[in-house]
């Protein structure tokens, strides 16, 4: 597999709704509707989660497939909690078989659980897919400006989260070439035990790092030369603003999340 | 001439099934010859990287096939990895992978890579530093307190060291001073003579290639345009300039004096063939 099909986390650039909407409402939006999914707790509240995430998906005009794709590394993860869940949750048994026993509320507790584990990641997924890593920094950095009341560095940190985010492309393409570089000279990546594996990454990590500190200097020069000096009076050049739109969606998932939480209080 | 390597209808794809799907070769037959030296040319983007990549097998054909000495490369795993020792490729900026505590040490990577005994590498490895122009001193230096153009000269000793029967370079002067890039391709051209050795120069700098090379190879957009001579393919020098690639500055220069009404072969593209073409038409003969 080549390092550059990895899809977790990167963004499809589009225009479509989602897209547009500003990136702290799709921040609480997705927070709330994590939220709401945790309270979800019958088959009315998830159809409602699942409704709601099958028009944010068709909206973003983001392809089925390429969400799928993403999920490939957390299949494990839902296998293993599936099973757990299947197996271990008390009940009445209606089938069993040496120590193991399945009752219907483990049934209903995995397949919850999965479709709970699913959606969150979808849901995730959709916000990453759809806003730029520059947008989500700005969005996390407006939405906890108000700790820099008790002197939270929230802007440093936001600038180092956007520093890094931007590495990571720019580190895998790098770690690619180099691998190549070196594969061209007969190094030999995917034999051999572990020990062998570990001696072979030396002529992979020594100029990755080397490279990486380079860039990490040349990024300090160059940001010094545009007179950065932290986030004392620093003005944007995109203001962020809601608009209609966004304050609707904020209103929506407010109400989901509280319509959720009372509908699992009947048990619905 | 024998061919060495050869593509048959060679496709690749980047990133499939994604937004950023693109093409990068498509349908492309390339040949390179037994002890030619060929130069590549295009703009960056044109896909010239990755036909050089294929074929030594750092990347594997969406479709088509690369032949070595007529066999397909990825024919068993461990023919794939005994053609990466025959077809030597030098990257972009070799200076950054290196990573070993000296310059022998870096050097001798791939030759123990090959599982060479311990004196042939040592001889490898000391004339591969001679053919690149390092002195036996530097051999105990640390690659990283050398200047750029001597790292850019390690990681090439680097590779032919390997002893390569075709040695890819891709845009092996790439940010050199004027002497930097004369010294690289002279440590080439002596590689060449002495092991008879088929070169593959990638380049977008038409003056470099139409000095060196005896045939070149235009790729545009994934596709192979127009290859032969400098002479012929120069002679197409408004397609050339569409293409964003343009012609050597004699070839232009000459053109204009064409076009200018003076009765003169246009098909130069060094200045000693300018000198003899002008002095042919003097009257003076050639130096």
């Amino acid at each position: 597999m080549a390092l550059r099909d990895i899809t977790l986390g990167q963004y499809f650039p589009g225009n479509s709704p989602i897209h547009r909407l500003d990136p702290r409402a799709k921040l609480v939006l997705t927070t709330l509707y994590i939220v709401a999914l945790f309270l979800a707790d019958f088959l009315v509240s998830y159809g409602i989660m699942v409704v709601l995430l099958a028009v944010a998906i068709a909206l973003s005009r983001i392809s089925l497939k390429s969400i799928l794709r993403g999920m490939k590394p957390v299949v494990f993860i839902l296998v293993i909690t599936g099973i757990l869940n299947l197996f271990y949750t008390p009940g009445d048994p209606i089938w069993s078989w040496g120590f193991l026993k399945i009752s219907v509320e483990g049934l209903w507790s995995a397949f919850f659980m999965v479709i709970r584990i699913l959606m969150l990641i979808t849901c995730t997924f959709l916000l990453t897919y759809t806003t730029s890593p520059i947008q989500l920094t700005d969005a996390i950095e407006r939405l906890l400006n108000p700790l820099k009341a008790i002197r939270v560095p929230i802007h440093e940190l936001a600038m180092m989260m956007s520093i890094a985010l931007r590495f990571i492309p720019l580190l895998i393409e790098e770690t690619d070439k180099i691998m190549s570089a070196q594969r061209a000279r007969g190094a030999d990546f995917d034999t051999g035990g572990l020990r062998q594996k570990a001696k072979a990454l030396v002529p992979l990590l020594v100029p990755l790092f080397i490279s990486a500190f380079r860039r990490a200097d040349e990024l300090a020069v160059a940001m010094e030369c545009r007179c950065y000096h932290g986030g004392e009076g620093r003005t944007r050049m995109k203001v962020l603003r809601y608009r209609a739109a966004d304050r609707a969606v904020m209103a929506l998932g407010l109400l989901v999340c509280v319509g959720v939480g009372v509908l699992g209080h009947f048990g619905l | 001439m024998e061919a060495i390597i050869q593509t048959e209808k060679l496709s690749h794809i980047y990133s499939t099934g994604t937004p950023f799907e693109r093409g990068a070769l498509l349908d492309v037959d390339f040949t390179a010859y037994e002890g030619e030296y060929l130069g590549i040319i295009g703009r960056t983007g044109s896909g010239k990287s990755t036909l050089i990549q294929h074929l030594n097998a750092l990347l594997r054909p969406t479709s088509g096939r690369v032949l070595f000495r007529g066999e397909d490369i990825w024919a068993s795993k461990e023919r794939t990895r005994q053609i990466r020792f025959q077809v030597g490729l030098v990257f972009q900026y070799p200076e950054y992978q290196l990573f070993e505590e000296t310059v022998y040490r870096d050097i001798a990577f791939g030759p123990q890579n090959m599982g060479l005994p311990q004196e042939e590498v040592d001889r490898r490895v000391r004339e591969a530093a001679d053919f690149v122009g390092l002195k036996p001193e530097t051999l105990e230096k640390s690659p990283f307190e050398l200047s750029g153009g001597q790292k850019r000269r390690v990681a090439i000793a680097g590779v032919i060291a390997m002893e390569p029967q075709v040695l890819i370079l891709d845009e092996p002067t790439a940010g050199l001073d004027p002497v930097g890039v004369e010294q690289i391709l002279d440590n080439i051209h002596t590689y060449h003579q002495a092991k008879n050795a088929t070169i593959i120069l990638v380049s977008h700098s038409m003056e470099e290639v139409a000095r060196t090379v005896d045939r070149l190879v235009v790729v545009r957009e994934g596709r192979i345009p127009l290859s032969g001579s400098p002479r012929e393919v120069f002679s197409h020098g408004d397609e050339l300039e569409a293409m964003g690639l343009g012609v050597p500055q004699m070839t232009r220069v000459f053109h204009r004096l064409k076009a200018m009404g003076a009765d003169i072969d246009p098909s130069v593209y060094t200045v000693e063939q300018a000198r003899d073409a002008i002095l042919a038409k003097l009257g003076k003969g050639a130096v």
